[in-house]
């Protein structure tokens, strides 16, 4: 849905999203929440106009981002690759889980592929423990994961 | 009212719904409409049933009967077969409710049977988004008596009579928080539930908000009430979006009923609640940061005193308590203080839920009185341990507990129990571990864990925590000496004495427990550089024995090309080159290709 909006109008929004916050208490954290919907990340020129719009220094609202895993400087791949690591998932193996993956892709933990399809992060528990090891393709959930289907779930998204 | 001769109740929770039963309730609709069934059945899609193992699960009442893992195709056989000509479809029946083709109701089946269910009543009965079903089963009822026919102080006296105590971890009395908020002096007070259920393998907290939402509403007007205070937060994970939407929903309904808002059921009682989402750090579960966190800054924690009864969000008194042990509080106040106290053991009253997972047979959540023995939980609630292994920990209390060995599974659980064997309850993960896990290795995976989100405020969580990881490294690549295993332990003490909050504090409970229970497994990999339970990496050889026919397969399969061998011959994997990712272990034909 973000990718259908344009830079114009993702600013508009986050102004209007700044209007209906400011004033509040405890307002900058549902903005950047709503900043990252929107963008996708929380790059610097946006945390500027947050800064100016609240009046509160650019130091701090970078301090925020950075301190919260949700929040992130640099857009996500079209497809995010979330691997459990979550204590029940990790004693059923999703750590070679999480290696086949980046085998797979050949992109390490934590990056994104140079063409901007696959973002693999090993991500907190997910809560979805009754069906460790599981991982996360944007919405979709695979759970009761082997190593062996990997190769065949990962097919789907790199031909869509 | 409509009267239905059938229910067909349709687990909504994060365990079935990841597994596609959200689409279920438009499948059966459709599927029965067929039948013209629609006026005679009654879909509900419910919370949590607990039994995630067997999802997407699926019960039809009045019979009880229990589906588990129904697929499309099960949907029409079971409106066909059981909404139809009211016949049970015994072959779709979870294997634990059929016995020599008796079948069993839910309530009869071994995992629920001996639970008891205080905080997750409404879990998986009711309609988590319809207050009417709330109400049904004496929702705001409890808020009604409180506001009515009680005092603040009575509120206050019944929860600390009935000896509930914190479910997030601390287990510090809840009666005694409330009266430090309702003794402190403010205009302004503030009631707040912790629902950034951050703990791996933790998830009742998200069970609760996603079954049962207006528990936490009603249990939260009834602390404000108490309290004096008439605006609450509820932080929430915004990992958990359903659970995020379920609430706004229940919020939005109390609103129109009139159970949320100003003068509350014909009192001078006001209350507000709003919903702030955190955004991804296990440190925020610690009051102090979850208070900065709900005030727009960095979740740092920051020294105690002035605890949150005296200075909390936006520098007032605040009651924060987590979202299971504001579940329990309706029904105290219905029931009782008696009541509650009647439950569980001498100092920890009440039950608790448990996220049971790992190693075990009935993945899921469960709510048991205190004082049921660890081996009940495991064994006789959870099946026990798959594929015929053995038994070796279980951890409790996540990042900040400890394991617990077979020797100690008669033991009673309970908050000073656990801490008496170095490990504690937490929020109530529980994972079972089985021999093929190496304790140092999942040592070494919560300190990583802690490392991570330590929020680096004080010097002993952020550095010391870092120092203790690069030592449990070093000795999973057998590069450890005696020497780490002393300094180890003695920098996990220094660490307990000198850091600023709980994260720290307890950071090195893992390495402590494990160092306790599992020494030779530390030692195994110093002095012997091997790992017993085959786990970490750089300890194993992968060889490839006499048996080998030379079909060449793990050539094929090898990812780094480190295999060599003719066709029909003897193949070998160099050493040097192999990266220990075990595919030629799976692909091998004859199981010739061995870890040790």
């Amino acid at each position: 849905m973000a990718k259908k909006l344009s830079q114009e109008e993702c600013f508009a929004k986050l102004n209007e999203a700044i209007e209906v916050h400011k004033g509040s208490q405890g307002a900058l954290m549902p903005i950047l929440h709503e900043a990252q919907h929107l963008f996708g990340a929380v790059p610097l020129d946006v945390q500027k106009v947050i800064s100016k719009a609240l009046s509160i220094p650019l130091a701090e609202i970078y301090g925020v981002v950075t301190f919260y895993s949700q929040f992130t400087l640099e857009p996500n791949g079209e497809f995010l690759i979330g691997v459990c690591m979550g204590t029940a998932c990790y004693v059923k193996g999703s750590g070679p889980i999480l290696d086949r993956i980046s085998r797979e892709l050949n992109l390490p933990v934590k990056t994104t592929s140079q063409d901007g399809k696959f973002t693999l992060i090993d991500t907190r528990c997910i809560g979805a423990c009754g069906l460790a090891p599981v991982i996360t393709i944007n919405d979709d959930v695979y759970g009761r994961l082997t190593e062996a289907e990997i190769p065949s779930i990962l097919a789907k998204y790199i031909n869509a | 009212m409509e009267l239905y001769r059938s229910h067909v109740l349709i687990c909504g929770g994060t365990g079935c719904s990841s597994s596609g039963s959200l689409t279920f309730e438009d499948k059966f609709a459709a599927a029965m409409a067929k039948h013209d069934l629609n006026k005679e059945v009654k879909l509900v899609k419910t919370g949590c049933f607990g039994l995630c193992e067997a999802g997407p699960i699926v019960v039809v009442y009045p019979e009880g009967a229990f589906y588990s893992r129904v697929t499309d195709e099960d949907i029409t056989k079971i409106v066909e077969e059981h909404l139809l000509k009211g016949r049970i479809v015994k072959g779709l029946l979870h294997g634990s409710a059929i016995d020599e083709e008796v079948t069993k109701s839910i309530n009869e089946v071994d995992f629920f049977k001996k639970q008891k269910r205080v905080a997750l009543r409404n879990c998986g009965i009711i309609n988590p988004e319809n207050i009417e079903e709330y109400i049904a089963f004496d929702g705001y009822q409890a808020l009604g008596k409180a506001l009515t026919e009680m005092t603040r102080e009575e509120v206050i006296e019944v929860v600390k009579a009935s000896g509930l105590r914190g479910r997030g971890g601390g287990g510090f009395p809840t009666g005694l928080k409330w009266t430090f908020a309702y003794n402190a002096q403010s205009e302004k007070k503030y009631v707040a539930c912790n629902a950034d259920e951050g703990d791996p393998g933790a998830f009742m907290d998200r069970s609760v908000l996603e079954g049962d939402p207006h528990v936490i509403i009603e249990a939260m007007a009834i602390a404000a009430y108490a309290i004096g205070a008439d605006e609450g937060y509820v932080y929430i994970r915004a990992e958990y979006p359903i659970a995020v939407k379920r609430l706004e929903i229940a919020i939005e309904q109390a609103k129109e009923m009139g159970l949320l808002g100003k003068n509350i059921f014909g009192t001078d009682f006001n209350f507000d609640l709003k919903i702030k989402l955190g955004a991804g750090a296990f440190v925020c579960g610690e009051e102090t940061a979850l208070i900065a966190s709900i005030e727009g800054e960095r979740g740092m924690p920051r020294p105690r005193p002035p605890f949150p009864a005296n200075k909390g969000i936006f520098g007032q008194p605040t009651v924060l308590n987590n979202v299971e042990t504001y579940a329990n509080v309706p029904q105290i106040i219905l029931n009782g203080a008696e009541w509650f106290a009647n439950i569980g053991t001498e100092r920890s009253k009440g039950t608790k839920v448990f996220a049971l997972g790992g190693k075990i047979n009935n993945t899921g959540l469960l709510e048991i009185p205190m004082g049921t023995t660890l081996r009940e939980v495991i064994f006789d609630i959870g099946g026990g341990i798959p594929n015929g292994k053995a038994f070796k920990a279980v951890q409790t209390g996540g990042p900040s507990g400890g394991c617990i060995t077979a020797e100690h599974l008669d033991t009673p659980i309970d908050y000073d129990n656990l801490i008496e064997l170095g490990s504690m309850m937490g929020s109530g993960g529980m994972i079972v571990m089985d021999e093929d896990n190496c304790m140092v290795d999942v040592a070494r995976f919560f300190l990583d864990f802690t490392v991570d989100e330590s929020c680096g405020k004080c010097t002993p969580c952020r550095e010391g925590t870092k120092r203790m990881l690069e030592m449990l490294d070093k000795i999973c690549e057998g590069k450890g000496t005696m020497q780490d295993i002393e300094d180890l332990e003695q920098l996990a003490y220094t660490i307990k004495d000198a850091s600023l909050c709980g994260l720290g504090q307890t950071a090195p409970n893992p390495v402590l427990s494990t160092l306790k229970y599992f020494k030779h497994e530390y030692l195994a990999h110093v002095e012997d550089k091997k790992c017993p339970a085959g786990v970490c990496k750089d300890l194993l050889a992968i060889t490839i024995t006499d048996k080998c026919i030379g079909c060449t397969m793990c050539k094929t399969v090898c990812p780094v090309n480190c295999i060599s061998g003719e066709k029909k011959g003897q193949h070998v994997i160099d050493q040097d080159a192999c990266i220990k990712c075990g595919a030629c272990i799976d692909k091998c034909p004859v199981k010739c290709i061995v870890k040790k």
